[in-house]
């Protein structure tokens, strides 16, 4: 036994002690120092699923919902589970073909893997559903039904107070500083939009186990950190669905818009923008395709001109102008002018549709026949009212009046992306004129033409301040919010009340009556209803559009806002027409219309072949038709070249890749792609990006050869 | 029992037994967390389904086994040795035309329904072979005749489990070198072959010319500062010179070739991974089918280590608790029963956890080691210190592959890991120690 080789058993231990000690502090180092292998380990296996909230409901003033959640019904795929399933079956109930079938199933497998089931196809039509439904046996597990809520709207009405509500997209993730996720849907537009945090309900969240193929396999620690989503609260407007499909009816073959108020609240009861669509285009499988084609038309359905269409106001403003001139003291009511049909107080006679003197000899007979001299002269006395010391002055205490009715301001509607229209400041006519300039310089100002715009909202809104004898609330939809919670202070803006003037109701009662007349014998006769109060006032507005590089006098806009009853307001209405003339032939009856189905509940029988006419007349300017042929035949050229056959070219319908897919019937009967911006209608490239200036630059264009107005 | 049977009992190491029980349960419970899915437990240990279930028998079949082997006659381990390690060797051979392929490897002989790895087996023959060539009378190991003997004895069944594609197996075998060093080997080969690894390591880390330099540089401070022994005798001058020869050609040429040549592209990859590198695909001298071959495994063998590490990482100082690991429980670690067994220690008790069973480990080589040393005969002490190198190098690789400090190679950990040959082959290698102890009063030729 060789002795000398003893010590090595030391040798040996200490390299066995020294590979124990390497691996203990490799241990320490994974397991103490290392605490991202606890993130990653939860990374790996445990699932952070939210679960979403029914959003909430949205009723109209009766208690009718005018939408709902419904159920589409989705074709899941599994791939793993396909084995032994006959797939030729299925193509044939889904009417694909294998190639498809095969496209699909790599699109899924792509999307989500093989071991998660992915989407085969959304929205099932009720046909494939049915039929789906009875076979499925045969296709389980490899492919199944699954329920998902969506929108739906049973009246098919009301899309642009509504919104939408769609996929969130990156700036939203950041500006919400990810509240949202990838894939979770809010409000885009609209009303679903304004009332998001409340509408949406709380989402919760589970946490689940999932294995390394992505398979749930139970619930992380028992639930402990899981939360319990509670639905949406439900929203109860002040909207007359009656009404507001009776609007949206009226517009369906025009451009323009309809507002109707409820001046002692602010109450919306109906808001109607020409052309619209349909709200079922923006829900199920179809909604990308759908919204990419109402945003290309030319007609812009998605435009809400009852709160973006901006147009001067023409007559209709001129009650207002008496309202200034009368609080700043420098009329009364029975202060007249002696008018031969025309003004001559500045250097170029400014017309008037009546001739016979005595028409304006006070302000109720001046309103009465909307005497443009009368009104022109009381503009000019308002502005130049001897307590400022210049027109600079004079100038800037208007426009505060006008801004205190809410022109050139927002209003602050329950909707997004509300737009001021346009009071100019003193300073435009100080750079355009090189500061030498005199209240005949903008004397159109006083009969609603010049460097004003309005938008129907707010002419609706002024309608309420004269109705209510000097006060309004903000214009909005919704009453109440049902249940308590963190979001009700959203409606505090809407209980303020705005008082504007401080003239007595007595003078109010003066301009009321001046708008009487109109509806009883002036300008609206056509609006009358037997047994009703109206105080209204038309207006036909001039306005001007660039057609094919030229810039052209175009057919007017006609204006009607009204209130009624005029003693116990209870609704008041702004109508615009576009290009359809003066303000009594077609926005006069409309409202008219309107309000008797309001205060009545029903409309005369009498008046229904009335409401059809009305429907049914398209009013859309002969150009603008030109536009649109041209554009469809530029479709169809495209399309012919697509399938290589010119068979396409002398099809009269329309391509029809480009046609949304939902009812054609709903299509068909409904809007008419026409142009773009309402302001100056036929402009051929739109430039959103300086859209302000354009219109400063083109109302100073205007100006310069005002004719006469109405 | 030690009452009516004293023959069994007398001179065993209780404490071996005891740890060789603890380290088995621990086994056991281990894949238990990691297989264990929610069915009756009891149903799952009776019904021999479960792959805890099949352990357990395994255990009863290994304990049997070695109540066998210890009322066995130490002198038959003696007598037969030889001829085992024949019979091993003829049983390897038995493989290459009767084996059927599972997962790769090509060392597993199946009848029926029970498979069988020579390979592992085989590691109790070799290491009654050696011990018996050592303790020969007429064995002097100073003789370098007899080294050489005594390493062919290790290196032929190590060569033929490389042929069945086992490296981890093989590589076992080389931790034999460590009886052979207590036996004295002279210290300068295991100096040589550790330097060796360093260089084969270092020519993977580092650019071929800069390592040439570095080569160079010790070279020729070696040479300056022994100058004064270089003018006394001119052969030092000349040794350093050859030294430094060998060292570029193995680090040019030797490793490379090895590399290219002998490994399997697969092989070359895993021990790039484990130094951190990547695998350099040359598309000049590979077949596409090899690039693809060698990106599978790249992905596959840093996904298991990716894991593990995970795995073992999350456990932080206590660990979960059982049946609480979320990676070992849900299939993220590959082969967590088998090869990975480690890792649902590490998540289930953490740090804590695994140091104690890294000391079970290390208190069981030691206390091995101190048997060897109280051994009179030179056969029991040889054998002794194979079992002890065995395990460890077992837990060496198996543990040091789980925390990512040596590179994926597919070798069980000691009483622990799931499988039948496994348990069996540790069981009979620790019991004929027992039995040799338990005689060590014997000389035993």
């Amino acid at each position: 036994m060789p002795v000398f080789n003893q010590s090595r058993q030391t040798v040996i231990r200490l390299i066995i002690l020294a590979t124990f000690v390497i691996l203990i502090v490799r241990l320490f180092i994974l397991q103490i120092l290392s605490p991202q292998y606890q993130i990653q380990a939860i990374d790996n296996a445990v699932d952070r699923k939210i679960i979403y909230p029914d959003r909430g409901i949205i009723f109209d003033r009766n208690g009718k919902a005018i939408l709902e959640n419904t159920l589409t019904h989705d074709l899941m795929i599994l791939p793993t589970q396909l084995k032994g399933i006959d797939t030729i079956g299925l193509c044939g109930i889904m009417g694909i073909d294998t190639a498809e079938f095969k496209q699909r199933l790599v699109a899924a497998i792509i999307k989500n893997g093989r071991y998660r089931p992915s989407v085969f196809e959304a929205s099932l039509s009720m046909d494939k559903f049915v039929k789906l439904q009875e076979n499925i046996y045969r296709f389980e597990p490899g492919f199944y039904l699954q329920d998902r809520p969506i929108r739906s709207y049973p009246y098919k009405a009301a899309a642009h107070l509504l919104g939408y509500i769609g996929e969130v997209d990156s700036s939203i993730l950041k500006r919400t500083n990810y509240f949202y996720q990838i894939g979770d849907y809010m409000g885009l537009s609209g009303i679903e939009r304004f009332y998001e945090p409340v509408l949406m309900g709380t989402r919760g969240v589970r946490y689940q186990i999932k294995d390394n193929k992505n398979r749930i396999v139970g619930s992380f620690e028992n639930g402990l950190y899981d939360t319990t989503a509670q639905a949406g609260r439900n929203l109860r407007t002040y909207i007359d669905m009656d009404i507001q499909v009776m609007a949206e009816k009226f517009m369906q073959n025009k451009l323009g818009a309809v507002v109707a108020i409820e001046p002692k609240t602010g109450g919306i009861i109906a808001m109607a923008s020409g052309p619209t669509y349909d709200p079922n285009l923006l829900t199920g499988s179809q909604r990308r395709r759908n919204f990419s084609w109402l945003l290309t038309d030319t007609a812009r359905p998605l435009f809400n001109r009852a709160i973006k269409g901006q147009y001067p106001p023409g007559s209709t403003i001129k009650p207002t102008q008496a309202l200034i001139a009368l609080d700043e003291g420098v009329i009364t009511p029975r202060y007249g002018i002696g008018c031969n049909g025309a003004y001559y107080g500045c250097r170029r006679p400014i017309k008037c549709t009546e001739k016979w003197s005595g028409h304006a000899a006070n302000l109720r007979l001046a309103i009465a026949h909307s005497c443009n001299s009368f009104f022109s002269n009381v503009y000019r006395l308002a502005v130049d009212n001897p307590a400022y010391k210049n027109v600079d002055e004079g100038y800037a205490h208007w426009k505060n009046y006008m801004n205190s009715f809410g022109f050139g301001v927002r209003l602050g509607v329950d909707l997004p992306s509300e737009d001021d229209g346009l009071i100019v400041d003193t300073s435009f006519y100080n750079k355009l004129y090189n500061n030498s300039w005199n209240s005949c310089t903008n004397v159109f100002l006083g009969i609603g033409q010049g460097e004003m715009q309005a938008t129907p909202l707010q002419m609706a809104n002024m309608m309420c301040i004269i109705a209510n004898k000097g006060y309004y609330y903000t214009p909005h939809f919704v009453d109440s919010i049902d249940g308590k919670g963190a979001g009700d202070s959203i409606l505090n803006p809407f209980h303020v009340r705005h008082e504007v003037t401080h003239i007595p109701d007595s003078i109010y009662e003066i301009v009321q009556l001046g708008m009487q007349d109109v509806i009883e014998n002036g300008t609206g006769r056509v609006a009358r209803i037997p047994g009703i109060s109206i105080a209204g006032k038309t207006g036909t507005a001039e306005n001007y559009g660039i057609i094919n590089g030229k810039r052209e006098k175009l057919e007017d806009h006609s204006w009607f806002v009204c209130f009624a009853p005029r003693e116990n307001p209870k609704i008041a209405i702004a109508v615009i027409v576009e290009n359809a003339g003066f303000g009594a032939t077609w926005a006069g009856p409309i409202a008219a219309l309107m309000m008797e189905k309001y205060l009545n509940d029903t409309l005369r029988t009498e008046r229904l072949a009335e409401v059809e006419r009305i429907a049914e007349k398209e009013i859309i300017l002969p150009v603008v038709k030109q536009k649109r042929m041209r554009l469809d035949s530029i479709r169809r050229v495209r399309l012919a070249l697509e399938m290589g056959d010119s068979s396409a070219l002398h099809n009269a319908i329309p391509a029809a890749p480009d046609k949304p897919e939902i009812d054609p019937n709903i299509r068909k009967d409904k809007t008419i792609p026409v142009i773009k911006n309402s302001t100056l209608p036929l402009r051929d490239t739109p430039k959103p990006a300086d859209k302000k200036n354009d219109s400063i630059k083109a109302v100073a264009i205007l100006r310069k050869d005002e004719g006469t107005e109405s | 029992m030690r009452e009516q049977n004293p023959e069994i009992s007398k001179g065993v190491d209780w404490i071996l037994v005891w740890l060789y029980f603890i380290l088995v349960a621990i086994g056991i419970m281990s894949i238990f967390a990691a297989t264990y899915r929610n069915e009756s437990i009891i149903q799952g240990f009776i019904s021999m389904k479960t792959d805890y279930g099949k352990q357990s028998l395994f255990f009863v079949i290994s304990i049997v086994l070695g109540i066998f082997i210890l009322l066995t006659d130490s002198k038959f381990f003696t007598a037969t040795a030889n001829l085992f390690y024949f019979f091993g060797l003829l049983l390897l051979l038995l493989v290459f035309p009767f084996h059927t392929e599972v997962k790769g490897t090509k060392s597993i002989i199946r009848f029926a329904s029970f498979q069988l790895q020579p390979a592992e087996l085989c590691k109790i023959f070799v290491n009654l072979a050696l011990a018996k060539y050592l303790s020969r009378i007429d064995t002097d190991f100073s003789k370098l005749k007899s080294q050489l003997i005594a390493a062919s004895i290790v290196l032929v069944p190590s060569v033929i489990t490389i042929m069945q594609s086992e490296t981890g197996l093989a590589l076992v075998y080389f931790s034999f070198f460590l009886v052979m060093y207590r036996e004295g080997l002279p210290s300068s080969v295991l100096i040589i072959g550790f330097s060796l690894a360093v260089l084969v390591i270092a020519t993977l880390l580092l650019e071929p010319n800069t390592l040439a330099i570095i080569l160079t540089v010790i070279a020729a401070l070696a040479i300056y500062f022994m100058r004064r022994t270089i003018k006394r005798d001119r052969e030092v001058l000349f040794f350093i010179v050859a030294i430094w020869f060998v060292c570029v050609g193995i680090q040019r040429f030797a490793v490379p070739f090895f590399f290219n040549n002998v490994l399997k592209p697969y092989q070359v990859q895993r021990i790039y991974a484990t130094v951190g590198r990547d695998f350099p695909i040359d598309p000049a001298t590979m077949t596409p089918e090899d690039i693809k071959k060698v990106e599978d495994k790249k992905k596959a063998s840093s996904y298991n280590v990716k894991q593990s590490k995970i795995a073992i990482g999350s456990g932080g100082f206590l660990g979960k608790g059982l049946l609480k690991g979320t990676q070992t429980r849900y299939d993220f670690v590959p082969e967590q029963r088998t090869d990975f067994i480690f890792c649902t220690v590490g998540e289930g008790f953490g740090f804590v956890g695994s140091t104690i069973l890294l000391l079970l480990y290390l208190f069981m080589i030691f206390r091995i080691i101190f048997i060897a040393e109280r051994q009179r005969s030179t056969f029991s002490r040889c054998y002794a210190y194979g079992v002890a190198s065995v395990l460890f190098f077992h837990i060496l690789i198996n543990i040091g592959m789980t925390v990512g400090l040596v590179p994926v190679i597919g070798i069980p950990l000691p009483f622990m890991s799931y499988g039948g040959t496994a348990l069996i082959t540790f069981t009979v290698l620790l019991f004929i120690l027992i039995r040799l102890d338990a005689d060590r009063q014997m000389v035993l030729r």
